[in-house]
């Protein structure tokens, strides 16, 4: 590689750098109390995304339709298990933006490794900057090694 | 700085290990034996899944091994311990160590020509991962898989000639052999003139020191990985040591890209798969879990339908179109179908990335179900390692996200530098399909995280 394509692939890093670990404005949002029904039935939650403000009071309150049901939060690690008809209580402060996976915890079937649900704590941001990362890598292949075959080109 | 080639058997260790016959039998018969009870479990162990060993072992642990390590960094090094082809090759040979005196009477036919692709494998991990909601989930399902692989292998080896089976057939064998392209990991002759000039050709027919290739190569003609099975039978047979194991630059083998329709689509079935299994067994949808668990409902059909028309209709023709505008952009007259052959190369170290995104998240999130299965394989209520009682819980899932972007956008950097190449080699831009992989790459970032 040339002194010039070392110097433009230090800059990417750089950009990759800023990409990850730059603070983002995010509009803030006063933290509310904020409290979801959560339906547990073979092999799904309903609803199965839930959208809250970084700080809220988060309460879920999870109903097992048919058999014994589990949330374990991703991250929080917290978690509850809700026994059939039966409706369990699960609070804590969302004090941890992002995107998180919740989980059921009890076996209870076949599909229950990939029994999943997802909490969305503001925006995801996590995902934009893969989105921005992604972007600055095919830049990055396309100016560093320009690829229409000159001999075609021409 | 490029990573230059070099030999491992140049090292006495390394060459005695693999030549002997002892370590590799002493590793298959951990593996036969592995396999043996992990099929026993399944049929005589819980019919819950997440507790019986044979779920546990050849969908958490075989997986984790076999798509993390084994194939990003062995290449086709699983083949050469895969316990499914053994007990037919013993039979096929007469013998388990060295070649005995006179041939077993068996039928030794040769593969039919029109077969020697891998269709048929393409064919068969369509037909798994049709079902794989049922397989990797249900413990009877699986050990009939896994009892029907190694009898349809004892099977072919009867009626046909050296590893049929794993050449033609094993539908985890195609994508190894894809993906093996990129591994960082050899078998290569060292003097290609040597192998010329070899009269008998003992690596491709056998000597008394060894069988012939079993996986029906002449590695005096290997130029990519795809198909030679690591097995070492040539490193015993060649007369003249002209057999080495290399390490090398990552994906070396995709510097000549594929002319081949069936790889192209092998790479396809693999990138759609990895796209519908982050959808369906790491998303919150319900609906598309149960529809890919309801086999011969209405859903399933749906859901079946969507999953063909998908990773053999749309992708392939979204890069087509791709391909059919960087030939236009660069005004070449290659025909179209040599260009999206050649670009498809491109999707092997993009498709190998999709695989070990989704497979860090079903690992990560799965691994504790290994302890305690080890401790009560059968879900019998044993306690062998007073591991039974583990509580599940994931692991390092704070990791999990930032390890998937990386993993994810170094595939598309990967990606982005072959479908130079391959467009170097063929002359047209690889502009459109660099797009095609970033739009796949963002479309995958949107499932996982």
């Amino acid at each position: 590689m040339s002194k010039k394509q070392w110097f433009f692939g230090f800059l990417v890093v750089l950009a990759g750098a800023v990409i990850v670990f730059a603070p983002l404005l995010v509009r803030a949002v006063p933290p509310t109390r904020r409290t979801f029904r959560v339906e547990a039935s073979q092999f799904a939650y309903l609803p199965a995304v839930l959208q809250v403000n970084p700080g809220d009071l988060v309460t879920i309150e999870l109903v097992s339709m048919d058999v014994v049901h589990g949330l374990y939060l991703d991250g929080y690690g917290v978690s509850v298990t809700a026994d059939p008809g039966q409706t369990a209580h699960l609070t804590f402060t969302a004090d941890r933006s992002g995107s998180f996976r919740f989980r059921c915890n009890v076996t209870c079937g076949a599909l229950h490794p990939f029994m999943i649900g997802k909490l969305q704590v503001g925006p995801n941001l996590w995902l934009w900057r893969a989105i921005a990362l992604t972007a600055l890598a095919m830049l990055a292949i396309l100016i560093l090694h320009p690829s229409l075959p000159k001999a075609q080109a021409s | 700085m490029r990573l230059m080639r070099s030999e491992l058997t140049r090292f006495p260790l390394v060459k005695t290990l693999l030549k002997n016959r002892w370590p590799q039998l002493l590793v298959w018969f951990v593996m036969l034996a592995g396999f043996l009870f992990a099929i026993l479990s399944g049929f005589f162990g819980t019919p819950v899944g997440n507790r019986n060993f044979g779920i546990v072992f050849v969908w958490i642990a075989w997986w984790a091994v076999l798509i993390l390590v084994a194939v990003p960094f062995f290449g086709r090094g699983w083949c050469a311990v895969c316990p499914i082809p053994l007990p037919g090759e013993w039979l096929q040979r007469g013998a388990i160590m060295d070649p005995p005196g006179k041939k077993p009477r068996w039928f030794n036919l040769r593969w039919p020509n029109r077969l020697r692709n891998i269709w048929l494998q393409n064919l068969t991990f369509t037909l798994v991962a049709l079902f794989s909601s049922v397989i990797l989930t249900t413990p009877k399902v699986t050990a009939i898989v896994l009892s029907a692989m190694l009898f349809l292998a004892i099977g072919m080896s009867i009626v046909f000639e050296r590893r049929t089976f794993c050449r033609y057939l094993c539908p985890v064998g195609g994508f190894i052999g894809l993906y093996a392209q990129a591994a960082p990991m050899e078998l290569r002759v060292k003097d290609k003139q040597t192998c010329l000039a070899c009269k008998d050709k003992p690596c491709y027919n056998g000597s008394p020191a060894g069988y012939g290739c079993p996986w029906d190569v002449f590695p005096g003609g290997l130029m990519k990985n795809t198909y030679c099975g690591l097995c070492m039978e040539c490193l015993r047979t060649c007369p003249y040591d002209n057999i080495a194991i290399n390490t090398r630059p990552f994906s070396a083998d995709l510097a000549k890209p594929s002319t081949r329709m069936d790889e192209a689509f092998k790479a396809f079935i693999m990138l759609g798969a990895a796209m519908i299994y982050a959808g369906v067994f790491l998303g919150p949808w319900g609906g598309l879990k149960l529809a890919a668990y309801s086999v011969g409902s209405l859903a399933w059909f749906g859901y079946t339908a969507a999953f063909l028309a998908f990773t053999f209709g749309l992708l392939p023709a979204l890069f087509l179109g791709a391909v059919w505008i960087g030939k236009a952009l660069t005004k070449t007259t290659l025909a179209l179908k040599k260009a999206f052959t050649a670009f498809a190369t491109a999707l092997v170290p993009l498709g190998l990335m999709f695989w070990v995104a989704f497979s860090l998240s079903f690992v990560l999130t799965n691994a504790a179900y290994i302890l305690s299965s080890l401790s009560d394989p059968f879900g019998w209520g044993w306690n062998l390692f007073g591991t039974a009682a583990i509580t599940w819980q994931p692991y390092l899932t704070p990791l999990l996200l930032p390890l998937q972007t990386l993993v994810l956008v170094g595939g598309l950097l990967w990606t982005g530098r072959t479908a130079q190449k391959a467009g170097l080699e063929v002359k047209i831009s690889p502009v459109p399909v660099i797009v095609f992989s970033t739009v796949t790459t963002i479309a995958m970032l949107g499932l996982l995280l």
